[in-house]
């Protein structure tokens, strides 16, 4: 893939090229991400969409190298991590950190809250009267009262767990934090609060977010630009709207019509075509396009060939053959 | 016109515990028609699921009971039913189908031999002809390859094709009413939009009553004819599915509602979001449990707790504020 060549105020926050992760497996090797390249610009949220399976969170694994890259080139701030040694990889960890599904299996359940929350402090090499000020800074941010410091992960909600976990990610300042379904777990009055509070944070303090999800219409609301991923690939991705309002590749459309949408009467009325099939095994995938097995549009060529992510006409990226 | 084929009545279910006794359920009524249904709705702990376990009387005692109310399936109260009569009952007249696949089929049984238990257990059909029935479910439900999937076990089929087992289950003996709690929340977005046109097909071709519990708006709107919205174990709101969307009486409701975003509208600055969370069981305020909460409360609302009433005709909400609106 070749790149231009890019000036240092250009240097994309985030840059992935070509990304291959695999893992072996009793049963064969599994690809769980073939070949994505993607960028991220500071103070941008990209939302990365699919289903389970897809490899949308072993990409976010792999940008924090929590999973070994196969292949291909990650780079933050431009920086290539894959030969990082371990000091220099703690140091790239500050500026991109990670919140999760639940919170509460990423909270060691026998330290107080306090205690979680300045661990990246400590490890950092930061005084006692600092930490002390700024556990109570980062709790309050995340609208947790200041006792919460002295008390443990099981008195609190998974709302308020996602608030520690927030946190605790704010500690060391990072540029970029990888949002792994951070609000899948919780119920939709809590959801919208903590999806708010992203938000606010994200202004106040000028991060980026990966917001990697499976729900569309959170990832409608939340993110500036959408990668949609299937099988291990990236088949479609661009600004929120271009894929909203309109969508070419056909996964994206499909996507989007199984998606329901909390409106009875658009509900009734909009065109719904029910894709067949389920997930091919990304142990075996099919050869060519890996839509191919479930597209409605697939002729002899996708079965042959695997598309490549291109400029289309809506001014998004597409990986089909037939889109214009 | 027929009686409708479920009719629960001031139904009660309370958890007597160590820390005390809860009411789960709280009074709780609600009727559906043939061919018609109705979405139960809120957020965890808000008694949904609870309620259509007791329906189903598949709650254990201790430490539940149903201290009240009536369930009339086809006319016939099953509340004071024996425990041996119930059997008869469930799967038969009222099926159920749950959240978790994979956990509620028997992981070291045969797709055929669980589908042919339940049609030797409930009609006349000897072994050779429910083998075969169950052949038939399977197409029915859409199950790719059935044939060959009949000798499979459960962990050898992926989620969605698990929830479709469990649906002919549920309808093998035709039940006149099937109650889905959280039936797609754990599959894909694609496989969930499969499994909803086959329930909503299912019901078309057979006219089962049917109850949809789930947190999700989105699968209301595309589901519900009706919508009930539980809160605190008690019914808040009910309305049909355009009516609640298009003016939620309940604040709750409306919380709800703002807290999802919209699809296609132009990107908000902020959702709606409810303040506080849903209190635990033992913890109820005097008053409205929603007052905490509530942006229009106001002192009646601490002291008395609403009851459900009629302020427009096919409108119910247990809400003070609503019914000033009204006055």
């Amino acid at each position: 893939m070749s790149e231009p060549l890019l000036s240092l105020r250009d240097v994309p926050l985030l840059s992935l090229r070509d990304v291959h992760v695999r893992f072996n497996t009793a049963a064969g090797v599994v690809q769980a991400v073939s070949g994505v390249s993607l960028d991220i610009a500071t103070g941008e949220t990209l939302g990365l969409v699919g289903e389970s399976g897809c490899g949308k969170s072993t990409l976010g694994k792999a940008i924090l190298r929590l999973v070994p890259l196969a292949a291909g080139e990650i780079r933050v701030e431009g920086t290539d991590i894959a030969p990082l040694d371990r000091e220099r990889l703690n140091e790239m960890r500050r500026k991109v950190q990670m919140i999760f599904q639940d919170p509460y299996g990423s909270l060691n359940p026998r330290s107080t809250v306090g205690r979680s929350v300045a661990q990246p402090l400590v490890v950092a090499g930061w005084k006692p009267d600092a930490i002390a000020e700024r556990v109570d800074t980062l709790l309050g941010w995340v609208g947790l009262p200041a006792d919460t410091k002295q008390r443990f992960p099981h008195e609190f909600s998974g709302g308020q767990r996602q608030r520690i976990g927030i946190a605790r990610a704010l500690a060391l300042s990072p540029r970029l934090i990888i949002c792994d379904e951070p609000v899948s777990a919780l119920d939709v009055s809590v959801r919208a609060q903590v999806i708010n509070l992203l938000e606010d944070l994200k202004r106040q303090l000028g991060m980026s977010y990966l917001f990697i999800s499976h729900d569309l219409s959170v990832v409608e609301h939340i993110a500036d630009r959408v990668a949609v991923m299937y099988l291990g690939s990236i088949m479609e991705a661009g600004g929120r709207d271009q894929i909203w309002r309109r969508p070419q590749h056909p996964y994206t459309k499909a996507l989007l019509e199984a998606a329901p949408v909390a409106n009875p009467k658009l509900a009734r009325t909009r065109k719904r075509s029910v894709l067949q099939g389920e997930l091919p095994s990304p142990i075996d995938p099919p050869a060519g396009c890996p839509f191919q097995s479930r597209c409605p549009m697939a002729q002899e060529r996708c079965r042959l060939d695997k598309p490549v992510l291109r400029p289309i006409s809506t001014g998004a990226l597409a990986a089909c053959h037939f889109v214009e | 016109m027929a009686a409708a084929p479920l009719e629960v009545t001031g139904l009660s279910t309370t958890l007597f515990t160590r820390r005390g006794e809860m009411k789960a359920v709280d009074g709780m009524s609600l009727t559906v028609g043939a061919g018609e249904t109705v979405a139960l709705v809120g957020e965890s702990g808000c008694g949904k699921s609870l309620s259509a376990l007791s329906i189903m009387r598949l709650l254990p005692d201790p430490p539940a009971r149903i201290v009240g109310g009536e369930v009339r399936l086809n006319g016939r109260d099953i509340v004071t039913l024996s425990e041996e009569a119930m059997l008869d009952v469930r799967g038969k007249e009222i099926g159920m189908i749950f959240q978790d696949p994979m956990s509620s089929l028997n992981p070291v049984a045969t797709v055929e031999r669980q589908i042919v238990e339940v049609l030797t257990t409930h009609t006349e059909l000897d072994r050779r002809a429910a083998r075969a029935r169950a052949l038939e479910l399977l197409e029915q439900v859409g199950m790719p390859d059935a044939e060959r999937r009949l000798g499979a076990y459960p962990h050898q089929l992926s989620g969605g094709m698990c929830q479709r087992v469990m649906i002919a289950i549920a309808i093998a003996c035709n039940p006149s009413v099937l109650i889905a709690d959280e039936p797609t929340t754990a599959l894909d977005v694609t496989v969930q939009a499969q499994v909803l046109a086959l329930l909503k097909k299912l019901q078309a071709d057979s006219g089962m009553a049917m109850i949809f519990i789930t947190h999700d708006l989105g699968v209301v709107a595309e589901t519900a004819d009706r919508v009930v919205v539980m809160y605190a174990g008690r019914k808040v709101e009910e309305a049909t599915v355009d009516d609640l969307f298009e003016r939620p009486l309940h604040p709750y409701t409306a919380g709800l509602i703002g807290a999802t975003p919209t699809p296609g509208g132009e990107r908000a600055a902020r959702l709606a979001d409810i303040p506080g969370m849903v209190p635990p069981l033992n913890e109820l305020p005097v008053g409205c449990a929603f007052a905490p909460r509530c942006p229009r409360a106001f002192a009646r609302c601490r002291q008395e707790q609403p009851q459900l009433t009629e302020p427009v005709a096919g409108r119910k909400v247990a809400c003070f504020a609503a019914e000033r609106d009204f006055e």
